[in-house]
């Protein structure tokens, strides 16, 4: 194969790659820490790429609109998490399998929600950096993926030093470690767990935005990302932030590459087919715990 | 044969008697594609119940293994024009085939990668099928039914009548697991595993066993589907809607009891049917999430918890310090 | 005695009469599954909006045979699963008189055999070869393309060739429609001497195009045939514009699904110019008529009020028109019967808002009239712009000509 045309694919596929872990970051905190089954978590991207576009309809950017946006969504997290654990996990049995039963239902009375209020049909926002790209040599780079790169970095940055730097992230990362130990040391871990929902929340705020910078965005859109992001959170191990990014780049460079060549139509199959393979070998995932 | 298995015996016969009077009495096309879904659900959710109710791990990608179960019976017929029994013994043993492997693949680990990988088959599959020109691609495959054998007076009240047949196959293939050391087995590792395993229960053997038979009548359900529906195409069959059912309708009716996984099948499946014809909209998805909010809040160990808790009388409170 | 003969003559025809008046005060039912949720369900509300268009006015001028009509529909979710359960509802529990297929092919394919064996007259809505192998002979499909891809395919590839095209790409989404279309493109390029430098399927719901537009700028196509759904065709129009295909392409476009909804052209703006795609309406001047000129007119503040696609070019004068040939057939035979309906509607041009239609004998349209249609000039991202003539040229057939095909690079600007 011409070895420029992999080389742009490769870039590309960066791009892309930063995408998806940004869009999963949410998802590796509530599912990757806190072992949330929030299977709802597609939908909060949707609910925030809509945010994003209503606020657009006053002109406002999409990526302020989702920074905005976080607080509110901070908020809703918190409380979508108090149900949470008063329903399910202060019962204890089965609270895998009813949880996810819950968070289907919530998924969906989401995008029926958006169905109501906005119709089916596709939106999307426009901003100064969509729809032209960056030009380097026979290279084009399209201004909303490095946007999108950037954001991922940023947010991947901010997170980490959030989880390592501050107490209630490293009490966070604690509680996925071992909350019985955290409990001893006089932390409420409820309270802990709750603040993290939150975050994990309001990064989908803000992730959101993106998803409708990249692409237009339908109410039904979520289903189709509740594969990826697993995807995403699972190879990159669970309870490992920095790991989603490595993870996303793999999926989305060997979906550029994919997408590329003679067998593109392939694509989906083999992103998931090297989810397959890494479980098959390493089952934590490539950073997991 | 102890007397409860006889019971079962003689209410399964005589359910069948029933719905092959159904089809010579009822005329109503409408009445036999409706309850056709039920009963195809009744066999999903019994089927999803004996890996994810009695054993504890969650399968995501029922999809698959329906639509693996429809595209060989659609390749057979094309091929040989396989009559329907085979179609649906081919079915049931190519997803048997693809639970052994994907339980080999994933059910050594923690029940959440279980999860995730047969997400990641189902993915994986889809593509290879709509790349697939023979089993029609994305364009789909029209099928010309055969004509009805004797009995019958036309091939969809067969199908039905198989449906029918399968459903009762697969409900007693769950009640002989739970009732026997296999159910005992099941049920000690979803309780706990590393217990079950310390105390001698072959856990992996159990649960290669468990989501091979869960994956073959999964095919099996699926095997009559392109004969129902004149015609097969990937996104009707891999529809997120089947993985979701499977996994509600046990929650829904009762995930401990053979019976659970039919009353939840009959109350959805009868549900959405109605919603389908009825207000018939986008608050179909909406009826099915509230439902499952409702339940899941509500009624933790489904209807068959409820009717327990309503049945057991109120045990007088006890003290851990009284007097003897 | 005597007066017991007259008495029971006129209760005889009192109760004949009451009979008679119960059922024509009875309206005429007519059933259609259609998608109102899932990927077809934009189409299919605003396809449904016009049905319901359709109804309204009919029931204003006195109903058909002096009774009302009476529209039942149910959503099919975009699901083919669920139309042989819907359409047996409509038959057998709400005894309909009249079917109407639902939107897209895959729905419509699972009640075909179910409509031959009763013998059922059904008036297919924008589907493709759906009857190709059945032959129903009650079967008349209103999309106009007529039978086979020709209608695209020819159209845009000898437009391509006018601009001194001998090369081409195809790009077609693994989906139904978009496969058909591509199948048969690729026949008659062949047949038309062009040589194929690059053919990919890609997975629907694809993300991002960057890197499959760079391979299609690597082969240096001067036509690229593109068959997308709406969730792509957004995209492959942004990555065009953003990657570019390189100076050797002089005609895009062809089947992308998507490009004739309002809110998909409203929010591309400028970046659909020069792109070169079907279309079923255009407001142009050969197309023009005081019948889809009311409809637009009517259509536009109920499309609005139900959060439906604003502009209605698409399928809403579709539908109207099966409405209008139901009821132009229904009123020149004076009768239900399904096989006096379709004899009339075989043998007799149709009058409706969208051309005068006649069919052929596999029940598609005798002329295909697939528009293909350049977008030039588009400024901003105003809607109104579109309903005037002259965004969206008509470069082929020759017989609604509004203007001459550009090569790409020219009419981006």
């Amino acid at each position: 194969m011409d070895l420029q045309l992999l080389f742009e694919a490769t870039v590309s596929g960066v791009l892309l790659g930063c995408f998806y872990a940004a869009v999963s970051l949410g998802l590796s905190i509530a599912f990757g820490l806190l072992d949330v089954p929030h299977i709802a978590h597609p939908s909060f991207l949707v609910l925030g790429a809509f945010g994003a576009y209503v606020l657009g309809g006053y002109g406002i950017d999409p990526l302020v609109a989702g920074l905005l946006l976080m607080p509110v969504f901070f908020v809703f997290g918190l409380g979508v998490y108090q149900f949470y654990y008063a329903t399910f996990e202060r019962r204890g049995t089965d609270t895998g399998l009813r949880g996810l039963a819950f968070f289907f239902g919530v998924a969906f009375i989401v995008e029926v929600g958006l169905i109501l209020a906005f119709g089916v049909d596709q939106r999307m926002v426009e901003a100064p950096y969509i729809g032209e790209s960056l030009e380097i040599g026979e290279m084009r780079l399209p201004y909303r993926m490095l946007v999108a790169f950037g954001m991922a970095v940023v947010l991947m940055a901010v997170l980490s030093v959030y989880l390592s730097r501050t107490f209630t992230g490293r009490a966070i990362k604690a509680v996925a470690q071992d909350e019985g130990a955290l409990r001893l040391m006089g932390v409420d871990p409820v309270r802990v767990k709750r603040i993290a929902f939150g975050l994990a929340t309001a990064v989908t705020a803000v992730t959101g935005a993106l998803l409708i910078i990249v692409g237009p965005v339908e109410p039904g859109l979520g289903r189709i990302y509740i594969g990826r992001t697993f995807c995403v959170v699972v190879l990159a191990g669970l309870g490992s932030v920095p790991g989603t990014v490595v993870a996303g780049l793999i999926l989305g460079i060997a979906e550029s590459i994919v997408l590329s060549t003679a067998g593109a139509a392939w694509a989906p199959a083999v992103s998931f087919g090297i989810l397959l393979m890494v479980l098959a070998v390493r089952p934590a995932g490539l950073f997991g715990r | 044969m102890d007397a409860g298995t006889r019971r079962f015996i003689v209410g399964a016969i005589v359910f069948l008697a029933l719905v092959y009077g159904l089809t010579r009495l009822v005329s109503n096309e409408y009445v036999f594609f409706a309850t056709y879904v039920v009963l195809q659900f009744i066999v999903l959710a019994t089927a999803w119940n004996i890996l994810g109710g009695y054993a504890g791990y969650v399968n995501f990608g029922s999809g698959a293994f329906f639509a693996v179960g429809a595209y060989t019976g659609v390749a057979l017929f094309k091929a040989f024009e396989a009559p329907i029994l085979v179609q649906v013994v081919a079915g049931a043993t190519m997803s048997g085939l693809l639970g052994l492997a994907v339980g080999a693949l994933s059910l050594r680990l923690r029940g959440i990668f279980f999860s995730i990988a047969t997400v990641a088959v189902a993915i994986v599959i889809e593509t290879a099928v709509v790349n697939t020109p023979y089993l029609g691609g994305a364009k789909g495959l029209p099928i010309l039914r055969p004509a009805p054998p004797a009995m019958f007076q036309s091939y969809l009240e067969f199908v039905f009548f198989v449906m029918a047949v399968l459903a009762v196959i697969a409900v007693f293939c769950a009640r002989y697991v739970e009732t026997s050391w296999i159910g005992r087995g099941l049920r000690a590792i979803r309780d706990n595993e590393g217990a079950a395993e310390c105390s001698g229960v072959p856990t992996l053997k159990l649960k290669l066993f468990a989501a091979t038979l869960s994956g073959a009548l999964m095919g099996a359900a699926g095997a009559p589907f392109a004969q129902y529906l004149s015609f097969i195409e990937p996104t009707s069959v891999f529809n997120l809607n089947y993985a979701v059912s499977a996994l509600a309708m046990p929650i829904i009716g009762g995930m401990s009891h053979w019976m659970g996984p039919v009353i939840g099948a009959v109350l959805l499946g009868t549900v959405q049917q109605l919603v389908t014809v009825t207000i018939s909209s986008e608050l179909n998805v909406l009826v099915v999430g509230v439902l499952l909010v409702l339940f899941v809040v509500a009624a933790p160990d489904g209807i068959l918890g409820l009717v327990r808790k309503l049945r057991r009388p109120r045990a007088p409170a006890a003290s851990i310090g009284a007097k003897a | 005695m005597r007066f017991l003969r007259p008495f029971s003559v006129a209760f005889a025809a009192a109760v004949m009469l009451f009979a008679g008046l119960a059922a024509a005060q009875q309206p005429i039912k007519v059933g259609i599954g259609i998608a109102q949720t899932g990927p077809l369900g934009g189409g299919g509300k605003a396809a449904l909006l016009a049905l319901n268009m359709w109804v309204d006015d009919v029931n204003a001028k006195g109903g058909l045979l002096g009774r009302k009509v009476q529209l039942i529909s149910y959503d099919d979710q975009s699901n083919p699963g669920t139309t042989p359960g819907i359409y047996t509802k409509l038959l057998d529990v709400d005894k309909v008189d009249l079917i109407i297929a639902p939107y897209g092919t895959n729905p419509t394919a699972p009640i075909m055999p179910l409509v031959k064996q009763r013998d059922l007259l059904l008036m297919g809505n924008f589907s493709f070869d759906v009857n190709a192998q059945i032959k129903h002979d009650k079967w008349f499909n209103n999309a106009p393309w007529g039978a086979g891809a020709v209608a695209w395919g020819a159209t845009f590839l000898e437009a391509g060739k006018a601009l001194g095209g001998k090369t081409v790409a195809f790009m077609a989404a693994d989906a139904e429609f978009a496969q058909n279309l591509a199948t048969g493109s690729r026949q008659i390029a062949k047949a038309m001497g062009l040589q194929t430098v690059y053919d990919q399927n890609y997975p629907p719901n694809t993300v991002d195009f960057s890197s499959m537009i760079r391979a299609v700028r690597n082969a240096k196509p001067d036509i690229l045939f593109v068959a997308s759904y709406p969730g792509e065709s957004a995209a492959i129009v942004r990555a065009v514009n953003e990657i570019g295909v390189g100076p050797s392409v002089k005609l895009i476009g062809g089947g992308m699904v998507g490009l004739q909804f309002a809110p998909i052209m409203e929010a591309l703006g400028p970046l659909l110019n020069g792109f070169v795609n079907y279309n079923s309406y255009v407001p142009e001047k050969s197309l023009d008529n005081p019948g889809i000129r009311d409809f637009l007119a009517k259509y536009r503040p109920r499309a609005v009020q139900e959060k439906v696609d604003p502009l209605g070019f698409y399928l809403p004068p579709y539908n109207y028109a099966i409405g209008q040939m139901l009821e132009q057939a229904v009123t020149a035979t004076k009768s239900l019967d399904h096989k006096v309906l379709a004899d009339y509607i075989r043998k007799n041009e149709m009058k409706t808002i969208v051309g005068n239609i006649r069919y052929d004998a596999v029940g598609e349209w005798a002329k295909p009239m697939v528009v293909m249609a350049q977008f030039r000039g588009v400024q901003g991202k105003d809607l109104e712009q579109f309903r005037q003539a002259g965004k969206q040229v008509i470069i082929a057939p020759a017989s609604m000509k509004t203007g001459e095909v550009l090569p790409y690079d020219k009419a981006r600007k």
